[in-house]
């Protein structure tokens, strides 16, 4: 045993950390231990993506009253195995009129960029171990970038089926992803605001640190140990109070509509534009597009769930680790290793999973909105909404620096809810001013001589 | 070239790859005639952009090139051009003709301006790169902000420009106001 665990490779593979300037890590080792991250990280996608699959089918039939698959394997689970090998024995057909380099092309480009943003998510507070790229100062910009260009896939294989229908359904995709990109950028910028950093290891970090929930953000590089005395209202969602939550819901909001999900998915509205922009795909192609959609529902859930509802946090700090008494008993190694490897990436999979859940429950329940509705939504709701709580933010954070922590806080709230009571008065009255024109007009015949056959009425305005 | 040069790094290895490819594909985006093809031919130089930038260590360079240029304005580009439904244009009815000579002539004296730029001697010390830190989010707001520096005018001026152009495509697309 010596002998491995005591030999020079052993530590500079898993014992030396990039943190500590006493020791040098080589580069061979640096190239392994990306490899076994990239490994990790993507195993883990991968795998799960099947589970989730059979996860939806058999919740969404439960809260529809069916069975759902159960027959292949215990309840089912095999289920997405069995698919995915028919999916790959199916005859891959290519329609002859396509553009045929772009058309093959467009599924690769709908899958990498989703299984590239696992990069910067990370499942637990080690600079060596946490993530795939746990050091990548810039992790939030790489999430929003690698998000932008999600869109291109969509947008190839709409253009390159040749098909009016799967034209329609992939602009329409790409036009919603667009306009809800806006809204989940600016509630990353309301936590960015609050954190001042843009690694992801540090804003999970900062969500465990002790301190009142409104805190201001002046943390840029620095990850913290975290608190046993933290929890959940520490995290992000509860800071700033009502401001925390409503960036959240814009970040939920804008991360359905992101990923095309259904209720809030019109690529795939069979009655208008058939299946959208994968219509011509089939086997293992339309796979591709399948399973990116599905790892895009993990990815976006993760992302939440490290910008504003704690990571790899436990809702109470003292179960984020096992208890410093069992020191006595257990070797330090392995503390630290299963507090690494097991309770933080626990915790994250819990919360993970609840997320998905909440994804399947809105497809379960709510209806589809038109796309003009979605639109709308999108641009006149979900947009000024984050705007105007970012600013609220920044002045709550200027007036903390003046009035006090909690003073300053209250009259960002006030100002606020001002403008929430002045866009009520405004709707108000403009409702008002609606129905008092439905009152005062008359039904009036539209042409005013005698005519043969009786006219068919119109609504003017009467002068 | 300064004696202690450290021979043939990763980093020269990736430049090399990648302002070939950025090369390539840039001629590959002038040449081409289909005009979807050619927008796609110019995100993939932009990528290869970003790669450079990254090598240079401009972090957040690389980040906003990509969510800039590729990730919305190509996406806009692409968008135009499948709603117009464009086809390879027909050369002999090419209207810009008459602006070729020109093209030329303006393309020779951009070549002739780089490349005094490039033939120029370098700086004497050589601006250094090396910090890791110059090129994060951090580092150039807190540049970008400094009252110190000259250069927070020039960008919030630069921020007035981009509203303006705003409320100019909202009032020429609002029918009535």
């Amino acid at each position: 045993m010596d002998a491995i665990f005591g030999s020079e490779i052993w530590k500079q593979l898993f014992v030396y950390s990039v943190t500590d300037p006493a020791h040098h890590i080589e580069v061979w080792a640096h190239v392994v231990r990306s490899l076994l991250r990239i490994g990790i990280g993507l195993g883990f996608i991968l795998t799960i993506v099947p589970g989730l699959i059979w996860l939806e089918r058999r919740l969404l039939s439960w809260m529809q009253g069916r069975l759902g698959p159960n027959r292949v394997g215990w309840q089912g689970l095999a289920q997405p195995i069995a698919d995915g090998i028919k999916l790959f024995f199916k005859e891959d057909i290519i329609p002859t009129n396509v553009d045929r380099s772009l058309y093959i092309l467009a599924p690769g480009v709908a899958l990498a960029p989703v299984l590239m943003s696992v990069a910067v998510l990370p499942w637990n507070g080690s600079p060596d171990w946490g993530a795939v790229a746990p050091g990548l100062n810039i992790g939030i910009l790489f999430l929003l970038a690698i998000a932008s260009i999600e869109v291109y896939g969509v947008i190839l294989a709409g253009w390159s089926s040749n098909n009016k229908y799967s034209l329609l359904g992939g602009l329409r995709a790409s036009s919603q992803v667009i306009s809800y990109e806006l809204g989940m950028g600016l509630s990353i910028i309301a936590v960015l605001l609050m954190t001042g950093t843009l690694a992801t290891q540090s804003i999970v970090g900062e969500q465990g640190i002790i301190g009142d929930p409104i805190n201001i953000g002046n943390t840029a590089y620095t990850v913290y140990p975290h608190s046993l005395n933290s929890g959940f209202w520490h995290w992000h969602f509860l800071a700033f109070f009502p401001f925390g939550l409503v960036a959240a819901v814009v970040y939920l909001i804008s991360m359905v509509a992101e990923t095309n999900r259904a209720r809030l998915a019109l690529r795939e509205a069979d009655t208008e534009v058939e299946a959208g922009f994968h219509t011509e795909y089939s086997s293992m192609k339309f796979a591709m597009f399948f399973m990116g959609e599905y790892a895009n529902m993990l990815i976006v859930s993760a992302i939440a769930i490290t910008l504003f509802f704690g990571g790899w946090l436990a809702p109470w700090g003292a179960l984020s680790q096992i208890p410093a008494s069992a020191g006595a008993y257990l070797p330090a190694w392995l503390i630290n290793t299963l507090n690494m490897a097991v309770i933080a990436p626990f915790w994250f999979g819990i919360k993970l999973f609840l997320l998905i859940c909440f994804f399947i429950w809105l497809r379960a329940t709510l209806p589809r909105l038109r796309y003009d509705m979605l639109m709308k939504f999108g641009w006149k709701g979900i947009l000024p909404i984050g705007l105007v709580n970012v600013v609220l933010i920044a002045l709550s954070m200027a007036l903390q620096q003046s009035f006090g922590r909690l003073r300053g806080h209250l009259m960002a709230v006030a100002v606020g809810l001002g403008i929430c009571f002045v866009l009520f008065v405004i709707k108000m009255a403009t409702y008002r001013k609606r129905r008092l024109d439905t009152e005062t007009t008359t039904i009036s015949p539209i042409r005013r001589e005698p005519a043969a056959l009786p006219v068919p009425a119109r609504r003017t305005r009467e002068v | 070239m300064p004696p202690t040069s450290p021979g043939v790094t990763g980093e020269m290895i990736l430049f090399i790859i990648f302002g070939a490819a950025a090369i390539a594909t840039a001629l590959v985006m002038v040449l081409q005639t289909n005009p979807v093809r050619s927008a796609l031919f110019l995100v993939l130089n932009l990528f290869c952009v970003a790669v450079l930038y990254l090598l240079l260590n401009a972090w957040f360079l690389a980040a906003v090139q990509v969510l800039v240029y590729t990730g919305a304005i190509m996406v806009l580009f692409l968008f135009v051009i499948m709603l117009l439904n464009l086809g390879t244009p027909d050369r002999e009815a090419d209207r810009l003709r008459p602006q070729q000579p020109i093209a030329v002539l303006s393309g020779l004296v951009l070549a002739l301006i780089i490349g005094g730029v490039v033939l120029s001697p370098l700086p004497n010390p050589s601006p250094t790169l090396r910090d890791d830190r110059l090129g994060t989010v951090e580092a150039i707001g807190r540049n970008l902000f400094d009252p110190a520096q000259p250069w927070l005018f020039p960008f919030e001026v630069t921020s007035i420009l981009l509203l303006i152009a705003v409320i100019g495509s909202v009032v020429l697309a609002k029918r009535r106001l």
